[in-house]
């Protein structure tokens, strides 16, 4: 029944800088099915956003480039393609919509005349049509009076507007999968409260699958029906939302879950990761989250565990989930508070 | 403003409790404009706002971009001049104080700021960051000043062997505990912290908080705590003030502020943020408020956030709430507090 649309398959994108190749994306498999959305969740530096403009193939090269892996896109692998065949995919069959509105706008240009470009250059339409068009997406996103605002510019538009205008144009040709990086980070609040509705909306209107990256946990349990959890290039759980905010497994999303401040609870002092996250050129040997862990065993170490499947669906890299980490010796830390 | 000798504040007005007593405080930008540049309106910034903060207490100020929150802080302090009202502070007239008086009172107030990127000199090695507020104060200088410079840097969880690195070597969240010693070397009694964590990672924006907990407990601190995240400022706040483009709309204690919002905007604000628990936040019902915020040069008539509101009538466009007590020191400004 559900079918898969996007297959990652052991991706590494690496970055080569002045501090060495850093492993951005260190071996990450993940899938997307039809219509579902799928967040990635994790800190800066955890290679969420990395693993987006890859399944994009939008790294910057030099310095990044994807050394290994594969990227299926309803059955065909991307990372074969030509450019050529790729443009026709992006903003066609798969769309993003980034942080920063402004910075990924034309300045130079009318948002009318852009989205209408995407449409006229994907689907082959009139210039009169894809004008229609465009007016029609910037009606459904929930601009007033639509005609008149296609003839602004960006800098005519306040910021949610021209989030707005990012979405209308990445669903202007209908794509099946919409890769959303930090959607609503740069907004208010009341302002993120209307992206995310609308963003529901035209999800459930649509059936675009969508790729929601974020910090944001509340976003993630406002959006999401499955999450993967990153940390230093690596997923380290992976579960449908409901388990991962009920029953986290990794001690990282343990703690990231109880770190964060909740309107809905008390006062009580905040839970602590501690640490902070290492540089990637200068990653831990063993399990990279072994520094900040409070439960580190011998064997975290010496080793980076696997993915465990630990219930359907829910999967977890650490070694307190197998035996041979329950039988490996417990590491007795200083505790710094 | 008049320029007698420091101004008090009269007998019946004192709060005795009140560490900072903000009285109609106002701060106009000037828009220039035209061939000569002349002034051609004003940005609102903060539009006659008056408040008090408690001895001890954390007082959260939140809203969104432009409402006013970080003119607040920065008029407070005196950072930039207001255009009216005053500011108390132990009842002295902080707006009337002059050159001399003023830095002896800066010692008394402190500020912590947002980018911990660009708030430290990246010339200048931590201890000399530190303890440049030391030596400028005339307070300690030499081996003694590099001592309390040592003690502040175990005082917010680092190492007193940091002193002499520069401020590039260290993380985010080092740089805002650093940023945090910096504020306390002269024992301040108040720090306005500006959107303090905002820019950390989460695991790192609860290792600030609880050490921000801690110092208050420790050095008995009061703060004015400014961010947009609430549920940040309901964690670490005793009361809570919520900003809509100049004007303090509602202000009270935070548990009553999340159980019970008098006014619409803040019940708006509150439904808007979701909470990280999906069985929970797939129950919730959200305000979605119509529109943007209004540009602060020129503000609605009436009620600020009548365009947006969908409770408005028609005494809303004419008349401006005046923030009153509706029990229990719950203060709203709002002709209809929702109940």
């Amino acid at each position: 029944m559900t079918e898969k649309l996007l297959e990652v398959k052991d991706l590494h994108t690496h970055f080569y800088t002045s501090d060495g190749e850093v492993p951005a994306v260190n071996g990450i498999s993940f899938h997307l099915n039809k219509g579902e959305t799928l967040a990635i969740v994790g800190e800066s530096g955890c290679g969420k956003s990395v693993t987006s403009l890859s399944v994009m193939r939008l790294i910057p090269d030099p310095p990044g480039r994807i050394v290994d892996g594969q990227i299926f896109f309803e059955g065909e692998d991307l990372l074969k393609k030509s450019d050529s065949a790729m443009r026709k995919i992006r903003g066609n069959d798969i769309s993003m919509i980034f942080q920063e509105p402004m910075t990924s706008l034309n300045p130079v240009f009318t948002v009318g005349d852009q989205i209408a470009e995407a449409v006229e250059l994907h689907q082959g339409v009139s210039e009169e049509k894809a004008h229609k068009i465009a007016v029609e997406m910037l009606t459904l996103v929930g601009i007033p009076m639509p005609e008149q605002r296609a003839k602004e510019y960006p800098h005519q538009l306040s910021g949610g507007m021209r989030q707005r205008v990012m979405i209308a144009m990445a669903l202007s040709c209908h794509p099946k999968l919409l890769i959303a990086d930090e959607p609503t980070t740069a907004l208010d609040v009341t302002i993120q409260a209307q992206i995310l509705e609308l963003m529901k909306k035209l999800r459930d209107e649509t059936g675009t699958a969508i790729m929601l990256i974020t910090h944001d946990l509340g976003v993630v349990a406002d959006m999401a029906e499955r999450v993967i959890v990153m940390y230093l290039g690596k997923i380290v759980e992976e579960a449908p939302v409901d388990d991962l905010f009920h029953k986290p497994l990794h001690p990282y999303t343990q703690g990231l879950l109880n770190s964060i401040p909740r309107m809905d609870r008390g006062k009580e002092r905040l839970h602590v990761i501690e640490g902070s996250v290492p540089h990637p050129a200068n990653m831990p040997t063993g399990c990279a989250f072994n520094p900040r862990c409070p439960h580190v065993r011998e064997i975290c170490l010496e080793r980076m565990p696997e993915l465990i499947k630990k219930e359907d669906g829910h999967t977890v890299r650490c070694w307190l989930y197998t035996e041979e980490g329950q039988a490996s010796k417990a590491v007795s830390k200083e505790v710094s508070s | 403003m008049s320029k007698e000798a420091v101004n008090k504040l009269p007998e019946h007005e004192l709060n005795p409790d009140a560490l900072v007593q903000v009285k109609n405080l106002k701060k106009y930008f000037p828009i220039s404009g035209g061939v000569f540049s002349r002034v051609i309106g004003h940005v609102k910034a903060i539009d006659d706002i008056s408040f008090d903060i408690m001895k001890g207490e954390t007082l959260g100020l939140v809203g969104e971009s432009g409402c006013g929150k970080t003119t607040t802080g920065r008029a407070i302090l005196r950072l930039m001049n207001a255009t009216a009202g005053h500011v108390y502070f132990q009842g002295q007239d902080v707006f009337s104080l002059n050159k001399h008086d003023l830095r002896k009172m800066r010692r008394e107030m402190q500020l912590v700021f947002q980018d911990p990127y660009a708030s430290l000199n990246p010339r200048m090695n931590v201890g000399n960051i530190i303890g440049e507020p030391l030596e400028i104060h005339g307070i300690a200088k030499g081996a003694k000043k590099d001592k309390i410079v040592q003690e502040l840097l175990e005082t917010v969880g680092l190492s007193k062997w940091h002193m002499r690195r520069y401020p590039h070597e260290f993380s985010g969240g080092q740089r805002q505990r650093i940023g945090v010693a910096r504020a306390l070397a002269l024992k301040p009694k108040l720090i306005v912290l500006d959107e303090p964590v905002s820019a950390l990672d989460v695991s790192i924006q609860s290792q600030v908080i609880n050490l921000l907990e801690d110092l208050q407990t420790e050095f008995d601190l009061t703060y004015l705590f400014i961010a947009h995240d609430l549920s940040v400022i309901k964690h670490i706040s005793d009361r809570v003030g919520v900003m809509y483009l100049g004007k303090l709309v509602e202000l009270t204690d935070s548990d009553s502020l999340y159980r019970e919002p008098k006014h619409p905007y803040t019940e708006a604000l509150l439904s808007a943020i979701p909470i990280p628990d999906p069985r929970i936040q797939s129950k919730r019902e959200r305000i979605v408020l119509e529109g943007d915020v209004p540009s602060p040069a020129n503000p609605p008539s009436g009620c600020r956030f009548h365009t947006r509101c969908k409770y408005a009538q028609d005494i809303c466009k004419r008349e401006i709430p005046e923030l009153v007590d509706v029990g229990n020191n719950h203060f709203v400004a709002c002709h209809y507090p929702l109940s």
